[in-house]
């Protein structure tokens, strides 16, 4: 039998990913319960004081948004690891490069990209200003693709132990720091009236070097988990 | 350079390069690092406006300039092991991990303690501090990674790996954190254009980081030994090495 083609390759990879997370629909929808919840809890331990709250709103739906994308990372390599999918992905004559790419995408699609558009309800319940609800959107659109892209790294050097779970939080906490300070750096911008420009291109920025060289990481890491 | 680079990979030559090596350097570090204590906490000029507790700066600056820079240590070691495979360089990437992690406990905590009577608190969120606080979750990143792993030999690929990506991040989360927030004075010592320290304060400084340099190399020889003969206990050299220090 012929390979297919590598445009084929990731499609059908892509597509496979999706069908997946599609086909269990409470589960796609648990990063955003967990959103919901872990923004609940704020104004609880805060106080429910609609100013503090709001100047409050930036940083907490960026740390939310980053603990339930370090959440879903976990899991993004695991369930192939163990049914041996993923042996077949490193046997197979596409670049594994590219596969890890998909991976990636297809999580963000199911995660990041769903956080990103349910953001505004959210930004609502915490009383964030409407004019800052844009850069939200658009922050956390560019910001959770780098996450998940930083996040697959950590995925796949842990997804061959037992206790993976705290670990990867360990490893890839401190590379989330940049995203959240530009993330947030763009919502305070916009809540003070200034450029949210600029906070966006440095977002691109990063999101364009992860696209370079995460792949890589990852594929090094499913390298090297495989063998455990 | 073949037959140089067959040599590094082998145990036994390395264990007695460094045993030879740390003969001559732990006497000379232990004897600057005291020398250079006393220099700079007893002959040097008090600052101006801080009185006497600028000298924390002495133990403070080394232990975080040799942090940065065991940071990269590591992740050469990295590379080079990812890249040639070669067992050693596993072995020096794991050991800088510890010491890295202890020399920037040190800054961190040095810091912390010039700060209470400076600047009024222990801890402030200042880009540096916070930069050297990610540091050491870097570091204890690596350590954690490898602990986890049950075979030894993909534990150190893995963190080669995460130390690589580490490399790729440091300079970003550097330029974040110094853009995100900057309380803490910028850099003294400059090797372009005039220092603004001065001479009498800065000499006993560079003496002591150098100090801290052979201090690091010392720390890590030793721990390479450690870890080479915890990996080669089963070999013939080792047993021999053994029953020789036991018989005399």
């Amino acid at each position: 039998m012929k390979p297919a083609s590598t445009a084929a390759f990731c499609f059908r990879l892509l597509r496979r990913q999706l069908v997946l997370g599609l086909r269990r629909p409470v589960e796609l929808g648990n990063p955003l319960l967990f959103f919901a919840m872990v923004v609940a809890l704020f104004p609880l331990g805060l106080g429910p004081a609609p100013d503090t709250l709001a100047s409050f709103a930036p940083g907490i739906l960026w740390i939310v948004a980053l603990l339930s994308n370090l959440l879903t990372s976990d899991a993004v390599f695991r369930s192939d690891l163990e049914d041996g999918s993923l042996e077949q992905l490193l046997l197979a004559p596409q670049p594994l490069y590219l596969a890890a790419l998909s991976y990636v995408f297809a999580q963000w699609l199911l995660t990041g990209f769903l956080l990103g558009l349910a953001s505004p309800v959210f930004a609502l319940m915490l009383g964030l200003a409407p004019a800052a609800i844009p850069a939200l959107a658009a922050s956390l659109l560019l910001g959770t693709a780098v996450l998940s892209l930083v996040g697959g790294i950590g995925a796949a050097l842990t997804v061959g132990l037992k206790r993976g779970g705290m670990l990867i939080s360990l490893l890839i906490l401190p590379f989330y720091m940049p995203v959240l300070i530009f993330g947030s750096g763009a919502v305070q911008a916009a809540l003070n009236g200034n450029p949210t420009g600029p906070f966006l291109a440095i977002l691109a920025a990063f999101l364009c070097l992860s696209i370079a060289l995460a792949p890589m990481a990852i594929a090094a890491g499913l390298r090297i988990s495989i063998d455990t | 350079m073949w037959t140089l680079f067959h040599k590094f990979g082998s145990p036994p030559w390395l264990y007695r390069l460094s045993g030879a090596i740390l003969r001559w350097l732990l006497p000379i570090t232990l004897l600057a690092l005291v020398a250079g204590a006393v220099w700079g906490l007893l002959f040097t000029p008090p600052d101006f406006r801080q009185g006497n507790s600028y000298r924390i700066i002495y133990i403070h600056v080394p232990a975080a300039v040799v942090a940065l820079a065991g940071y990269y240590v590591m992740a050469i070691a990295g590379a080079v092991s990812l890249i040639w495979r070669m067992k050693m360089a596993d072995i020096a990437m794991r050991a800088c991990a510890p010491i890295g992690a202890a020399l920037t406990f040190v800054a961190l905590v040095t810091g912390s303690i010039w700060g209470k009577p400076t600047w009024g608190t222990w801890w402030v969120w200042d880009a540096r501090i916070t930069s050297m606080l990610i540091l050491f979750f870097l570091y204890l990143g690596v350590v954690a990674l490898y602990e986890a792993y049950e075979n030894k030999a993909l534990a150190a690929k893995a963190c080669a790996v995460l130390s690589l990506v580490g490399t790729v991040n440091i300079p970003i989360i550097y330029k974040s954190v110094d853009w995100w927030y900057s309380l803490h004075q910028p850099a003294s010592i400059k090797f372009t254009g005039g220092s603004t320290i001065d001479p009498s304060m800065l000499y006993p400084l560079l003496f002591m980081i150098s100090a801290f340099y052979c201090l690091f190399v010392c720390a890590l020889l030793l721990n390479m030994r450690v870890e080479i003969l915890e990996r080669e206990q089963r070999t013939a050299w080792v047993r021999a090495l053994a029953t020789e220090r036991g018989g005399s």
